[in-house]
């Protein structure tokens, strides 16, 4: 049911698509036609596909590893009351500097090479993931802190044993947005300065007036955005599964 | 001989300079003190004063074991809330407390302790998996867990249906015997059928009530605990003692 109806979304698009082309007759160089596209991509799938991996591996490693920071920095804050005065208005301030600001620094420091994409990435989904971790963390439940004095925990074995799992839902709220963001920054590093990828790729053929092959790219792109956020929101749900005790780990 | 200290606590409560209450009470050993009164006059507060939970207040005064030891790890808890961890088995519920202070659990030990509450066929399911009076069972299996000679228990049958609740006080009587328990309930049945202490507190007081003469866990129905069930509810709506 769900297949049929993304199925129909699609054909309705490509139908729009279609009709625009042929209402405002737009020659190709300006809005190439679906069909086009589509023999572009064929065509190009070498490239294409050679370049989407590229991209993918930026996407995944920042994502990765912007989970890990956020995770251990969220841990850290809700454990230490001094780091979480210290650390959190350094954070949130942080966020007043536009990390797309921040791709030409980073293209110079880390080089054209996936380096300065991965940090892109990792730098804006820390955030996101940081704070609703953190968020989860310290939304604790007041009963399990009472027992747990009670039992006398220890500070780290009551965030391993019942606070992280507890937190596990907010981590996966976090995830999703990471989700959509990690490619944005990817591909906004890709812009700067690369010399591969589909940030490239794209840049590439608009300078060489291939906007069929550019067409191409930002589908693949969107295609690979949005089978990431369905996989990161399959991991989402298993985690609130997980936390409700609803299924196993 | 009978190994469970008592309790005993003086002294004012105060929130934000606001006296909420005085308290001068005896908790004997080894027995079950009821503790009653209306919502709001702080019969939590003084079990989360006893535990060194936070109670939003300030207490001035002292409490202390009878025996002169350190209450410090030698007070088990129950609470209203089940407060079963949803991701873990009822067996690794029941073991929470071990993982929590970094000691080895014995899960011996806890399957034992979840045969004498019945739960010996439910070790492996969550605890969604159960009913109501079945998680209650399982808390008290981790109560029982930590092995206290003092258990609190906070209102711990107040969710329940009747009859759940009457199968759960005998089972909690059965198993906490010659223990030190503070039950806090606002149900004069409750503390009429397992008090050996009943003590009633308000505003301005808390005084100790008299106990029907018979053994404790009482027959429900009883001439002398539906006669002191009775007294202890006029009482709490607004009679004289």
């Amino acid at each position: 049911m769900r297949v049929r109806d993304i199925l129909f979304a699609v054909l309705i698009g490509l139908g729009l698509w279609q009709a625009i082309v042929i209402l405002t007759d737009a020659p190709h160089f300006i809005l190439p036609s679906p069909w086009r596209v589509a023999q572009a991509a064929y065509k190009s799938r070498v490239t294409i596909a050679e370049n989407a991996w590229v991209t993918a591996i930026e996407v995944m490693l920042g994502l990765l590893i912007g989970t890990l920071l956020g995770v251990a920095t969220a841990i850290q804050l809700a454990m230490s009351k001094i780091v979480e005065r210290l650390l959190l208005p350094i954070l949130v301030f942080t966020q007043a500097v536009p990390v797309f600001a921040l791709a030409p620094l980073l293209t110079l420091w880390f080089g054209y090479g996936m380096g300065s994409k991965i940090v892109m990435a990792v730098l804006i989904i820390y955030f996101p993931v940081t704070s609703a971790f953190h968020d989860g963390l310290t939304r604790i439940d007041g009963g399990y802190r009472d027992l747990s004095v009670s039992m006398g925990a220890g500070k780290w074995n009551f965030m391993r044993h019942i606070q992280i799992a507890q937190a596990l839902p907010s981590l996966g709220s976090g995830l999703r947005l990471a989700a959509v963001y990690a490619p944005i920054g990817a591909v906004i590093g890709e812009w700067v300065g690369a010399s591969k990828g589909l940030g490239y790729l794209m840049l590439l053929a608009n300078g060489r007036a291939k906007i069929d092959l550019m067409f191409a790219s930002l589908i693949v792109l969107a295609c690979l955005t949005v089978l990431l956020h369905i996989a990161v929101g399959l991991l989402a749900t298993r985690l609130t599964r997980y936390a409700q005790g609803t299924t196993s780990p | 001989m009978n190994l469970s200290p008592g309790i005993s606590i003086k002294g004012q409560h105060r929130i934000q300079g606001d006296v909420l209450f005085d308290v001068n009470l005896d908790i004997p050993g080894g027995l079950w003190t009821c503790l009653l009164g209306r919502s709001g006059v702080g019969k939590s507060t003084i079990l989360r004063i006893i535990l060194g939970l936070e109670t939003g207040g300030a207490f001035e005064g002292i409490f202390r074991a009878t025996d002169g030891a350190s209450l410090n790890g030698r007070i088990g808890y129950m609470a209203q809330s089940d407060l079963l961890l949803p991701w873990l088995s009822v067996l690794d519920n029941v073991c929470i407390g071990a993982r929590l202070r970094g000691e080895p659990p014995s899960e011996a030990r806890a399957r034992d302790l979840l045969r004498r509450v019945g739960l010996m066929e439910h070790t492996d399911q969550k605890p969604a998996t159960l009913s109501g009076g079945m998680r209650q069972r399982a808390a008290l299996a981790r109560t029982l867990f930590e092995d206290r000679p003092i258990v609190f228990l906070d209102e711990p049958f107040s969710a329940l249906d009747a009859g759940t609740r009457a199968d759960m006080q005998e089972l909690a009587a059965e198993v906490l015997i010659d223990r030190t328990v503070l039950l806090v309930t606002h149900d004069p049945a409750e503390a009429a059928r397992l008090a050996h202490q009943i003590t009633v507190m308000s505003t301005r007081k808390v005084q100790n009530w008299p106990v029907p003469q018979t053994k404790a866990l009482r027959d429900i129905n009883a001439p002398e605990t539906l006669a002191c069930q009775s007294k202890l509810l006029e009482y709490l709506r607004g009679g004289t003692a």
